[in-house]
């Protein structure tokens, strides 16, 4: 039956087969199932993530049906954990769901080895201390993270792991590896081929822009010592030769030269995130190295000596104004340099193994070949733990934070949902959410109101002066709105914080595209959410 | 609290934001249990699409305090939705999506209603979508909001110093996506940009040069697109392609696969046949589901003044990290959908009559083309036709058009505008300017002398 592959084809069309039988593998725990969690497990379910657990000690409220799709009238009184898992199981029978009737705090204070099996957990709606618990405990049993809390307009997203490396980064913008500023001789000699003044017009408007740019570069370095284009004078001179070489306005290969022409003059060499990855220390590779660092390992090398200072050639090429002949012959051109350097590497990857004593074979070419083809883009995320974030936050980013406009509401829901966590502990309930569901504004509640607005002001600001940011305030306005939420979990900032949890699960289970780094708040008075480096 | 009953508690969440004041709330905010009730009893909010943005904008509403939901929709449902639009089962493959998904909301939350409307939506009169006190929109086409956009402006009045009548003002949120981007905003006719003031944020779709794919095919979709826009027309004279029938597109695929054998092209697959000839846009379950829940969160900011609204457009990008940014933009102010338009006042007296050749010829100044004439934002030398409400009040060409609304030109224009106090018409032709001739189309806000106080007043007194 096709059906499997067709359900799945708007999402193949992003991470491919490749990244599907990763999600396929991943087994996710959720802690929580109120709509933050639920919200989260669905959209994994959906694109068919392999199996969910559903922890949660909790039974089904009134309230509850309020703001959850995953629970109906029938769910009153029943296992929360239970009725979740089994309407998310509705969504997609190929995925095995199962749950846990039990209290997530109770599972991180007397069981920590439960998280060890789980590809990710994600928790949700944790107070502070037992999240900061169950960070380490995945830490330590090197399971992925992610917490989430979405708290009336606010929320927050922060992933927890200690490295994750992506090599299909897949970048939405990326300038294309033609090594115009730096051509090989098969490239040069493809181009001195062929003779871009033929009188034939057909022939002078399907000459590629590569080989245009190319020739009249080299016309350019005869008469200027052998340099390139550098001072935004002599880009301009350079358009305009290319200009002059135009014989008809149509000549949309010589608009695409000109467009392209900054191309011969870009710095050579790997760019400054490629070095810092080639020089960071896991780049010395032993036996109990990755392979992801031991492939670093060999484009260090290769860089350093067949790269002559460069990464190996991607080999693809942007389609480009072009004769089919001259087109299919430049990209053969390209493809071969880029096996040429893919074979460079690989014989390097294999005597690196060796040298660690691992299996040289280990490694398939596939995955070198794909290592080779995105070298320019790898990307390495690192995670403080959180307790180390809260204890020792970049004090400069903090600072910085609390003087700019942009990240006032950001920078104090952060802080006040740290605030919120502390007055719980202290008065077992949370800011504004009082006994007897005391919603309607009258006497008592404003002057319940009232105190617990000046009790969670001095909290946070505690936190502040914890963190050496005495002097700093947070705006009256903010404190007022955090106890107005009163803890409360709405359905819409749930599904986005769900859904952003979602999104970085697959990033981190199919290990393409780059996951968020820092912590996420997100701000639903304005939606100027910001991310936290912390 | 003794009174406290089910319903009561099921919003415990919600209440937080709907009961209690605060201090980032929109202007006319009036919290307290009457709100929240008035939400339930006379909010109706039309979710224009059923599919990924749909699905979920319906399940947001209902759960957010909304209980009388329309929605509109003129597709079934496919087995490639199922990745994502989480109403639908396997079961409902070939089912109107519409109907399903109303019946899946229903189901599950109890007191809400969804009244589903399985046709296009030109189908439905432009009366039906002014009933409601918000339209949100879940659509992946610039056409189908363009045109809710337009209907939704038709509705917006402007008082005689150009501000919008506010009971006239129909808000949309309207949400995009494509795989991990997406964008939300809030349309306020009148006050913010309405879609058409920024249509240049949709850029045209890029088509290759039909030479480039007879002559110089590079790609595999160069080679898709032969298959599809060429050699279909040659091998099957008369029969129209269809993109859903799959003997048609194995037959693309194979020709294509085909030329790019002939030309050495790599990557030419079904898949990728399908993707190109399709213009298939990438879709996931939680890109939808921020977007739809920032367009809903959005839609009770509006109604309900409960915190401030977002100024007006949030494009968000969870493809490298994680960005999400605000942007104000300014309205057009001479937006032919929701700008105010040309004011003109006049007698009840005038009518079409004279627009026909010779031109010009007026001597009389009582004739309505005569005064677009001088009216200095005008400057109207020629018009080629005038519209009301969707009709031709008269067009010049084509002969058979002109012909069926000559009659018109006799009548007065307060009788052809079935004695409304003030209305819009819509005018195109000939301007010159500069001495140049140019073809322009005005909106023209046109008052009838006497007529406004009168109906003002009647308004108020039905109003009280």
């Amino acid at each position: 039956m096709a059906e499997p592959r067709t359900k799945y084809d708007r999402q193949l069309r992003i991470w491919g087969d490749q990244g599907q039988a990763a999600l396929e593998k991943a087994s996710i725990c959720l802690l929580n199932c109120g709509p933050t969690g639920s919200e989260s497990l669905k959209n994994l379910v959906l694109g068919g993530v392999g199996s969910i657990t559903v922890v949660d000690g909790s039974k089904v409220e009134e309230g509850d049906l309020g703001n959850n799709f995953m629970l109906d009238e029938s769910s009153l009184g029943q296992s929360k954990a239970k009725c979740v898992c089994a309407f998310l199981q509705e969504l997609n029978d190929a995925v095995k769901a199962k749950f846990v009737e039990e209290s997530p705090e109770a599972l991180i204070e007397m069981n920590s080895s439960f998280f060890s099996d789980f590809t990710l957990v994600i928790s949700t709606q944790l107070v502070e201390t037992s999240m900061l618990k169950l960070d380490g405990i995945c830490r330590q049993a090197n399971v992925m993270l992610i917490c989430a809390r979405s708290y009336g307009l606010t929320g927050l997203v922060r992933i927890s792991l200690k490295e994750h490396n992506v090599i299909e980064s897949k970048p939405d913008h990326f300038l294309d590896d033609l090594r115009l500023n730096r051509p090989w001789p098969e490239l040069k000699m493809f181009a001195e081929s062929i003779d871009i003044n033929t009188p034939d017009p057909a022939v002078h408007k399907h000459i590629p822009y590569v080989v245009i740019l190319l020739k009249l570069a080299e016309e350019w370095a005869s008469s200027y010592s052998g340099c390139s284009p550098s001072t935004r004078e002599e880009k301009k001179e350079f358009k305009d030769l290319l200009k002059s070489r135009m014989t008809a306005f149509d000549e949309n290969n010589y608009k695409e030269a000109i467009d392209a022409s900054f191309k011969i003059s870009t710095p050579q060499g790997i760019n400054s995130n490629l070095r810092q990855i080639i020089d960071d220390i896991s780049a010395e590779v032993d036996s109990s190295s990755s392979d992801f660092w031991v492939m670093v390992a060999a484009l260090k090398e290769f860089i350093a000596n067949e790269g002559e200072g460069e990464a190996p050639l991607e080999g693809s090429i942007p389609d480009m104004t072009s004769s089919t002949e001259y087109y299919i012959n430049l990209q053969k051109i390209y493809q071969a340099k880029a096996e040429a350097d893919f074979l460079a590497v690989e014989q390097r990857v294999r005597n690196i193994l060796k040298r660690i004593g691992r299996e040289p074979a280990v490694i398939t070419k596939t995955s070198i070949r794909n290592f080779c083809r995105n070298a320019r883009k790898l990307t390495v995320c690192r995670y403080r733990l959180i307790e180390e974030e809260f204890n020792s936050p970049i004090l400069l980013e903090l600072q910085k934070y609390l003087n700019d406009e942009d990240y006032s509401y950001a920078i104090g829901f952060y802080i006040l949902l740290r605030a919120v966590d502390r007055f719980a502990a202290n008065y077992n309930r949370f800011p504004g959410l009082f006994d007897g569901h005391l919603q309607i504004p009258n006497i008592l509640s404003y002057r319940g109101m009232d105190e617990d607005i000046s009790r969670l002001k001095t909290i946070a600001l505690g936190i502040l002066g914890d963190l050496g940011c005495n002097s700093s305030t947070l705006t009256e306005d903010l404190i007022n709105e955090m106890c107005r939420f009163g803890g409360a979990e709405l359905h819409t900032v749930a599904a986005i914080i769900g859904g952003i949890v979602s999104q970085e699960v697959i990033k981190l289970i199919t290990k393409q595209f780059v996951p968020m780094s820092g912590t996420f708040i997100f701000n639903g008075i304005d939606h100027k959410s910001q991310l936290l480096a912390l | 609290m003794a009174e406290l009953t089910d319903s009561r508690s099921r919003s415990r969440d919600l209440d937080k934001l709907l009961l209690r004041p605060g201090n980032i709330v929109g202007k006319l905010f009036e919290p307290g249990p009457e709100l929240r009730d008035d939400l339930r009893e006379y909010a109706r909010v039309l979710v224009v699409g059923a599919g990924g943005l749909g699905c979920e904008l319906l399940k947001d509403f209902a759960l957010s305090g909304f209980q009388k939901l329309e929605v509109i929709d003129m597709d079934r449902i496919e087995v490639t939705n199922l990745n994502r639009q989480f109403l639908f089962r396997l079961q409902d493959v070939g089912k109107p999506k519409a109907e399903v998904a109303a019946m899946r909301v229903m189901e599950r939350i109890n007191g809400v209603e969804i009244v589903p409307h399985f046709c296009r939506i030109e189908d439905k009169e432009d009366d039906f979508y002014s009933k409601f006190s918000l339209i949100a929109l879940g659509l992946d086409s610039i056409e189908a909001r363009s045109y809710i956009n337009r209907v939704a402006c038709s509705f917006l009045e402007y008082d005689s110093e150009g501000n919008p009548f506010e009971e006239t003002v129909k808000p949309m949120v309207d949400g995009g996506t494509e795989g991990f981007k997406g964008h939300a905003r809030v349309i306020l006719p009148g006050t913010t940009p309405c879609f058409e003031c920024t249509i240049w944020l949709f850029p045209p779709q890029v088509k290759f040069p039909l030479c480039t794919l007879a002559e110089t095919p590079r790609t595999a979709a160069h080679c898709i697109e032969y298959a599809h826009l060429i050699k279909w027309g040659e091998m099957h004279s008369g029969k129209a392609f269809d993109a859903d029938e799959p003997e048609h597109m194995q037959w693309v695929y194979t020709e294509a696969l085909k030329r790019a054998e002939l030309f050495g092209i790599p990557g030419v697959t079904y898949s990728f046949t399908q993707g190109v000839v399709k213009n298939i846009i990438p879709a996931i379950a939680s890109t939808n589901a921020i977007i739809s829940a920032a367009c809903t969160l959005e839609a009770l900011k509006i109604l309900t003044g409960c915190s401030k609204t977002l100024s007006n457009y949030m494009t968000y990008n969870g493809l490298e990290g994680l960005h999400t940014k605000a942007t104000e933009f300014v309205k057009d102010k001479d937006c032919l959908i929701c700008g105010s338009g040309v004011l003109l006042e006049m007698d009840t007296s005038i009518t079409l009559q004279k627009i026909l050749l010779p031109y010009p010829c007026f001597t009389n100044s009582a004739q309505f083309m005569n005064l677009l004439g001088e009216d200095p934002m005008v400057l109207l030398s020629k018009p080629t036709s005038v519209v009301y409400m969707g009709n031709n009040l008269y067009k010049m060409v084509p002969p058979v058009l002109e012909e069926m609304t000559r009659s018109n030109l006799s009548l007065r224009l307060f009788d052809l505008m079935d004695k409304v106090s003030m209305g819009v018409v819509h005018v195109t032709g000939t301007a010159i300017k500069n001495d140049k001739k140019n073809s322009s189309l005005w909106k023209i806000r046109v008052v009838f002398k006497g007529m406004v106080d009168g109906v003002i007043d009647m308004d108020l007194a039905g109003g009280a």
